[in-house]
């Protein structure tokens, strides 16, 4: 069943990556794609067929946009199952501590003060970043050991950002259409630079939730049942919101605030394969990556040579599928 | 030998046990009882660390380690319903796992053990959710043998079981005792059984521990009426004492 599903879900995100790198404006030939991307592994030597505009736009428009959608997914997937496993919260996604109030109000004071976008990914991080630890820091001050306290100051913190924030906004409101396009979230500004800064990010994150996996699921037995099995239950979920909340807050500062795709991927997958977070971890990072790079190509083609918001579009597909998947795989699996 | 030495808890400065000494020796069946609110469960909680508290609880003259040198089987545990009896199983084997290592094929094989002492191989695909109340209490004890931990601390484990199924399980762990030396303790509101399976009671009230001894000192009205109000007798069968309700008024 494991390397069923892994081998599944791997082609899964070849066949999305590929789609993604071939529709577009410009329709370029999926065998020409396929030997051009060929062609980049070493000792390979294969005449693609691109003209130089269409190996541009391959590489410097197409995969970016690709890659950059598949890291993105990937990470919001990956975040929310951690968030749902560390808090036992099903309705848990990867904004539950104020990440995306935190960088929502950051990149709009980017916007607002600055009018200068370099700066709009790094104040988003420093946003997204900032408030979690003051979530942190409220949630620990009331009661050290519950989760819940975590939740409801990560509400309060979330409430607080999204005022400031709305308040920012409404005094100035010729950024207003900057402001909202970032939130519903795009992955159409980007070039190869923005996803080096990005991969790192995702890249610890999933090593550390790929290895905190077996962990997720003791906690599933609740923290007073983990905590007389051993476990540190305070020390691991530290480790786990860190390290989701990094990679959440690097994702979102270069995508803006993509909704749906840390809850609903999560579920699917889980509805799929089974309650264990040796299953979901690493299949929520493909999924996720895959139904980013699908709902982009949606986002980017329907009202041509306009662009929806990649936002909608998450939602507008995924909450459908989510409900489909619920009703077909209702009770105990 | 488990020892409670001088262990005091506190909830909002409210004292809820404590402070207590009590030492457990090794192979020895403690019953813990006493009437709702005396502290029973709280006493369980400081040992595996789930509750905060001044004072030591210490296995073989160091502080214990929770989930190696004890398995706490609570009285209400969360059971994801979803989760497969065999896995819930082999979670007891945490303890003996570093936090990025897997299970061996001895934690499998430790975790089968514990599946077939308790009956439970047919079920060990089962999810949780579709247990009975029986059968999900066999699941939680199994996953507290799977530890191998030398002291078992039992909070309620019969309060879900009818009379029959709550002998059967307190037999499984009884043998348990005799053949691996495991210390038993076991906080219970069902006095009679708790008389028959311990080999020494303690009383707690209040959160203090008031009176200790042998079943049948202990199972007395007058030990038991100042705690448990005057609605209770105690008959004396050949097996040992049988505490049974009483109506207050004789409508």
């Amino acid at each position: 069943m494991g390397w069923k599903a892994l081998t599944i879900s791997m082609i899964v995100v070849g066949a999305s990556a590929l789609l993604g790198s071939v529709v577009g404006a410009a329709g370029l030939e999926p065998m020409a794609v396929i030997r051009a991307l060929l062609d980049l592994i070493p000792g390979v030597d294969l005449e693609s067929g691109l003209s130089e505009v269409q190996r541009n736009i391959l590489f410097e428009i197409r995969l970016p946009r690709v890659v950059l959608g598949a890291i993105v997914g990937g990470v919001l997937a990956v975040a929310g199952a951690a968030y749902q496993g560390v808090f036992r919260n099903p309705l848990a996604d990867p904004y539950l501590l104020g990440v995306a109030a935190g960088a929502g109000l950051g990149a709009t004071f980017a916007f607002v003060v600055t009018e200068d976008t370099t700066w709009l990914a790094p104040l988003a991080f420093v946003g997204g970043m900032a408030a979690v630890a003051v979530t942190y820091a409220l949630g620990r001050s009331v009661g050290r050991r519950s989760a819940t306290s975590l939740i409801l100051a990560g509400v309060a913190v979330a409430a607080f950002a999204t005022a400031f924030q709305t308040y920012l906004q409404q005094r100035n409101v010729d950024t207003f259409r900057e402001v909202y396009a970032w939130i519903l979230g795009r992955l159409n500004t980007v070039g190869w630079g923005e996803i080096v800064g990005l991969l790192p990010y995702a890249l610890v994150a999933t090593i550390v939730l790929f290895g905190a996996r077996r962990l997720l699921d003791v906690l599933s037995i609740g923290d007073d049942e983990a905590g007389a099995l051993g476990v540190r239950v305070g020390r691991v979920r530290a480790v786990v919101i860190v390290a989701a909340t990094l990679a959440t807050a690097a994702a979102v500062s270069v995508s803006g605030l993509i909704g749906f795709v840390g809850i609903i991927v999560p579920h699917t997958v889980r509805l799929l394969f089974g309650w264990s977070y040796r299953v979901i971890i690493p299949l929520s990072v493909l999924f996720g990556a895959a139904f980013l790079m699908l709902a982009d190509i949606v986002a980017r083609t329907v009202v041509s040579p306009a662009e929806l918001p990649i936002g909608v579009v998450t939602a507008f597909l995924g909450a459908p599928f989510f409900l489909l998947v619920l009703r077909t795989m209702k009770g105990p699996t | 030998m488990i020892s409670w030495d001088q262990v005091t808890v506190q909830f909002n400065g409210h004292t809820a046990v404590g402070p207590v000494s009590l030492s457990v020796a090794e192979g020895e069946w403690v019953g813990v009882i006493g009437p709702n609110g005396a502290g029973k469960s709280t006493l369980m909680h400081a040992a595996v660390g789930s509750v905060e508290y001044s004072g030591l609880v210490s296995f073989d003259h160091r502080a214990a380690r929770a989930g190696l040198d004890i398995a706490w089987m609570p009285q209400r545990p969360v059971l994801p319903d979803d989760m497969g009896v065999g896995d819930y199983v082999l979670l007891g084997r945490t303890p003996h796992l570093t936090y990025l290592q897997a299970e061996s094929a001895h934690d499998v094989e430790t975790m089968r053990r514990a599946l077939q002492r308790l009956d439970l191989v047919d079920l060990a695909r089962r999810p949780l959710g579709t247990l009975s109340g029986g059968e999900a209490q066999r699941a939680v004890l199994a996953r507290a043998l799977a530890q191998e931990a030398p002291v078992l601390l039992l909070d309620e484990p019969t309060a879900s079981l009818d009379v029959g199924h709550a002998v059967e399980v307190l037999d499984v762990i009884d043998d348990l005792r005799r053949k691996e030396g495991l210390t038993v303790v076991f906080a219970a509101h069902d006095l009679t059984l708790a008389g028959r399976f311990a080999d020494r009671l303690v009383l707690m009230s209040e959160g203090r521990l008031v009176v200790e001894g042998p079943p049948a000192e202990v199972l007395t009205e007058a030990v038991l009426k100042p705690h448990y109000g005057p609605s209770i007798r105690v008959l004396n069968d050949p097996d040992g004492p049988v505490v049974v309700p009483m109506r207050s008024t004789n409508a």
